[in-house]
């Protein structure tokens, strides 16, 4: 079956001088460039390409276009494996592997190809009713199999390693669909000076034209072409993409758009696989043309039934004969034009079939009219169609069939935002309302003008549309003549003869299934289309919606815009994740904060964990220490008995200023700041206005009208969008600017009982206990350096934090940590902060996750009386000061050998662990090494007054059960006497 | 979507983080009663059509009163609090 099937002297597109090698299915072809992979295998005489989803049916190339239901393959390239593939838009390059699908052991015998004898019990709704029985069946039986024999491709189960983009564009006229419509709409408005994409989803500009080869204003189809090419490329304000399928219509002018970047090259260097673009667009226009539909007949899916305008495409594109004897079956004159086109390239129309009773029949080819085809023979590859006419039934020997059922508009983008389309009984199909898309236009063979000649007049004028409502000149322009033939249809979508007759070929949906939905109740077209899953493959009913609506409405008694369409949404074709989430793989473009001391940190061999966008040290390991939990002990207890070094800068640090700074801080704090001297700090808490704790933090009154304030590290961006909100919101006219200097910054805490000793080594002005008390700040210099001293402790311990530009952190770092190792001590990380925070009682976002109130902490004294506050009103209810809320607590095991989860229920010690029992939770524990012991933190109902009680933890997902003793939340040194010391 | 900053222009609305209805700058007195409270914190129309929320523009820190169309999702402008 080798050769042969070339047409000499036609298929402008492809080059013979270059021939490519290709394997399909384990055997070598050639194709040659420019070839399609469907092209190249019918060029190379494959018939069969795939099998269908449910019956296992042989299957051929149908279409010539993104639509197509049958020819869908595997692509392989190294590790990478692509389903689903649509062979008609496959670009053919050298080296290319490609194999058929949903076949076992081969594409000649498929072991499913029994499903095709079984049909009587297959037909729609199947599933629902067979595997109903025995229940228990369902999980271990049913699901398994079925999920075997479903589905279509397979994936090759390991990540895509290929390169993706994704990429923003933004213009003013935005041409969708680069045919007559299309180039004349861009033309137009790229002559007036707009700034216009033109998106081309094929390789070529032309669509239909390409197939077709009309003439137009007296020039063969491809030399127009070639000049509308070259002036556009001319054109500095007209960008022109192709292999770029517009996806999506969104809100605000905003289309998605794929495009095939690198994917059809066999060597695509540095090029990405894909690139997903979102383009902006002040108005589009929707030159998309149209789809031709099947007829439904009986046998209408064997190899060689084909659309009929896909044969001239085949013939004209790419030189290649999809058959040597032709019968076209169609209800419209577009069939017979193409009818015409292959006698003209010289191939045998055995006969056309036209059920119209009207048809002319002074053709070069026999016509039967008033006729229809009711089966087919030739399981693997087409040989006999079965004409019924007035004067009986003929066999005609023929292994090409094109059917042509009309066109339908392609109109999918514009009802991606909810609009419906409307019935038209010109064309017998669907055609876009105006206005379902804000701004786009539709233009052309996708608004129902088919001719070549109303395409050009239809695309200059939706053109001129679109730059009048722009205020743009749109200068006149005369669309040259061309062929301007009427289309004359009648409806006619299922023949009435035994024998299955297919609707949607990829799922295998049959008129029978449709009529037997119907029957069953599910008569609504979107009850329908999920019974029978017709328009649910691949090509999203592309093929077959508007016939299966027809035979739907025959079955219901309705008619067809009485019937309604199903929704399109996005995307017009299937569009890969991978594109999607370019950018996005691992951790992406997600940035990285790094500490000033994250080189030396690193160094040190501390394992870093992320906090927010940081980075922080979990722990500083060293020598013989083998798990974290030595690490953490020994730098717990480093920090109690000498001094520690902790990097804090991940705080955020917003600097406010202004002579009404002390009252912004006042309405945003819990507490007054405004009664803060200059060189103290407090502590605050800051509400939502719902009454709920925000954040936690200091605030440091630096001058007379300067505060810094610090925020947690979590709810850093949240505090300044806070603060932002409650100053232009509510007093945009104080006299006060805040601004963030988080990364201005780098802060250390240094704390244990040495900590003013190592402070001291390195200021130039030593400080004593009395020159700077507990909470209080002052400027300070080392070695010349100016920075900021300030004696706050979340350890518990002799505290201070010590602040420099963030140019010096890494310095200052180096000699913290030089100096506290000489005095016993070291760095420490955030393991054994969080143990010493949880022995002191101190909150983080752990114990403050927006569900807790001051009063839920305990600090509702900090609510000041005196003033009004954000959530101070809320944080009154009565609701949120009940006794009976969950109340921070301390909790020690009752065994002091157990260990405590956080996040584990609290149950009373007697009742069993069940949710109607559930006393609360804990949210933090850390094991003591001061104290020997494993401590926790939690809320427990009512807990303040429960003191002493043992309550009962099981972590059912740890499988962890012990009991419990609650304590007050400060488990070392009440008093506070080691910080303040 | 786009949205428009007062000090940025029209800009992406993946660069906005969303706060809710303007109502947010109505705070009641302090001593307004629980109903008005309840009301300034819970209670919101849910409108098939015009409406005006509040959206923060990260980058530039403006607050934003955005007047947009639930139904045909137009954003119709947007203007700063201060």
């Amino acid at each position: 079956m080798s050769g042969g099937w070339r047409i000499p002297g036609r298929g402008a597109e492809i080059d013979r001088a270059r021939p490519l090698r290709f394997r399909f299915d384990g055997r070598d072809m050639e194709g040659f460039a420019g070839d399609t992979l469907a092209s190249a295998l019918m060029a190379a005489g494959v018939r069969v390409v795939g099998r269908s989803f449910k019956y296992h049916r042989p299957r051929g190339v149908m279409t010539a276009g993104a639509e197509e239901p049958n020819a869908l393959v595997e692509v392989i390239e190294g590790p990478q494996q692509t389903p689903n593939v649509r062979a008609t838009v496959q670009e053919l390059y050298g080296g290319l592997q490609a194999r058929s699908q949903n076949r076992w052991p081969g594409l000649s015998f498929d072991a499913l190809a029994v499903n095709d004898f079984l049909h009587p019990f297959l037909g729609a709704g199947f599933y629902y009713k067979t595997f109903m029985w025995p229940r228990q069946f369902w999980e271990r039986v049913y699901e398994p199999l079925i999920r075997r024999a479903a589905g279509l491709g397979s994936l090759s189960g390991r990540a895509d390693e290929g390169e993706y983009e994704k990429a923003y564009a933004f213009c003013d006229l935005l041409v969708i669909g680069a045919g007559p419509a299309g180039l004349m709409a861009a033309l137009r408005a790229g002559r007036a000076g707009a700034d216009v994409i033109l998106a081309e989803a094929d390789t070529q500009l032309g669509g239909r034209l390409l197939a077709d080869l009309p003439e137009i204003g007296g020039q063969g189809a491809r030399d127009w072409l070639a000049g509308v090419r070259a002036e556009l490329a001319a054109l500095p304000n007209v960008r022109v993409m192709t292999r770029t399928t517009v996806t999506g219509a969104h809100d605000g002018g905003t289309y998605g758009a794929l495009e095939r970047v690198g994917l059809h090259l066999a060597d695509p260097g540095d090029l990405p696989r894909e690139c997903f673009w979102r383009i902006v667009a002040k108005r589009a226009v929707m030159a998309t043309g149209a789809l031709e539909r099947p007829i439904a007949h009986p046998g209408n899916d064997r190899p060689g039934v084909m659309l009929a305008g896909a044969i001239p495409a085949y013939v004209n594109r790419w030189g290649v004969a999809p058959g040597r004897r032709v019968v076209i079956f169609g209800n419209n004159d577009s069939a017979l034009s193409a009818a015409r086109a292959l006698t003209a390239a010289g191939i045998e129309v055995a006969a056309c079939v036209d059920p119209r009773p009207e048809a002319a029949v002074l053709e070069e080819f026999p016509v039967y009219r008033a006729a229809q085809v009711v089966g087919t023979r030739g399981r693997m590859g087409l040989h006999t169609v079965q004409v019924r006419h007035a004067g009986g039934l003929s066999e005609v020997q023929a292994d090409v069939l094109g059917l042509s059922g009309g066109w339908n508009p392609t109109l999918h983008l514009a009802c991606h935002m909810n609009g419906r389309p409307q019935w038209d009984d010109r064309i017998a199909g669907f055609v876009p309302r105006e206005g379902m898309v804000r701004g786009l236009t539709a233009a052309g063979a996708a608004a129902g003008r088919f001719s070549t000649s109303q395409c050009l007049d239809d695309g200059a004028r939706a053109a001129g549309e679109a730059l009048a409502a722009m205020d743009m000149a749109a200068p006149e322009v005369t669309p040259p003549a061309a062929e301007d033939a009427p289309y004359g249809i009648a409806p006619f979508w299922a023949v009435d003869a035994r024998g299955r007759a297919w609707l949607d070929f990829a799922n295998d949906v049959t008129t029978k299934d449709v009529a037997q939905a119907a029957l069953e109740g599910f008569a609504s077209v979107e009850h329908m289309k999920r019974y029978t899953t017709q328009g649910m493959a691949p090509d999203q009913g592309k093929n077959s919606n508007t016939a299966a609506l027809a035979v739907l409405a025959d079955a219901t008694g309705q008619s067809i815009p009485e019937t309604g369409t199903t929704t399109f949404r996005p995307p017009f074709v299937p569009v890969s994740i991978a594109a999607l989430g370019a950018g996005a793989r691992g951790k992406g473009f997600a940035p990285e904060r790094r500490l000033t001391s994250d080189a030396q940190t690193r160094a040190m061999g501390a394992p870093m964990i992320e906090a927010g966008l940081w980075y922080r040290p979990s722990y500083f390991p060293r020598a013989g220490e083998t798990t974290w939990r030595e690490s953490c002990d020994r730098e717990v207890t480093m920090v109690r008995g000498a001094v520690g070094v902790c990097d804090v800068s991940t705080l955020g640090k917003i600097d406010v200023q202004g002579p009404d700074a002390g009252r912004y801080l006042d309405f945003l704090y819990t507490g007054r700041m405004s009664s803060l001297k200059p060189g103290r700090i407090r502590y605050g808490l800051m509400l939502r206005e719902d009454g709920h704790v925000m954040d936690d933090g200091t605030c440091a009154r630096l001058g007379e009208g300067h505060f810094l304030v610090t925020t947690t590290t979590a709810a850093a961006g949240q505090v300044m969008r806070h603060m932002d909100f409650v100053q232009q919101g509510f007093c945009a006219d104080w006299a006060l600017r805040f601004a963030s200097v988080t990364e201005h910054w780098a802060q250390f805490a240094l704390a244990g009982p040495k900590a003013r000793d190592l402070l001291n080594t390195l200021l130039d002005q030593p400080v004593s206990a009395e020159s700077l008390p507990f909470m209080a700040c002052q400027p300070v210099s080392m070695a010349g350096v100016r920075g900021r001293l300030f004696r706050i402790s979340f350890s518990g311990a002799l505290g201070y934090e010590v602040a420099v530009p963030a140019r010096y952190g890494a310095a200052l770092f180096a000699r913290l940590v030089e100096g506290a190792e000489a005095l016993g001590g070291g760095a420490y990380g955030m393991e054994a902060l969080n143990v010493m925070r949880i022995e002191k009682g101190f909150i983080t976002h752990a114990e403050i996750d927006g569900r807790v109130t001051a009063f839920d902490l305990g600090m509702q004294r900090m609510v000041s009386a005196a003033k009004d506050c954000i959530g101070k009103p809320a944080s009154e209810r009565p609701g949120l000061m009940e006794d009976g809320r969950g109340q921070l607590v301390g909790l020690r095991p009752v065994d002091p050998s157990d260990a405590i989860d956080a996040g584990a229920p609290l149950y009373t010690a007697e009742a069993p662990a069940r949710a109607a029992s559930w006393q609360g939770h804990v949210t933090s524990a850390g094991y003591s090494p001061t104290l020997q012991g494993w401590l926790a933190l939690g809320f427990l109902a009512g807990g303040r007054a429960r003191h002493g009680e043992v309550v009962r933890i099981h972590d059912a997902l740890r499988g962890r059960k012990l009991m419990a003793r609650v304590c007050d939340p400060v488990f070392l040194d009440p008093e506070g006497r080691a910080m303040r010391g | 979507m786009r949205i428009p900053c007062p000090c940025c222009g029209w800009r992406d609305r993946r660069e906005f983080t969303y706060y809710g209805h303007e109502t947010f700058l109505h705070r009641p007195a302090p001593d307004a009663g629980a109903e008005a409270w309840d009301d300034y914190l819970h209670n919101r129309e849910n409108p098939a059509g015009p409406t005006r929320d509040l959206w923060y523009h990260d980058p530039c820190g403006s607050w934003v009163v955005v007047a947009r169309d639930t139904v045909t999702h137009a954003v119709a402008g947007g203007e700063g609090l201060a």
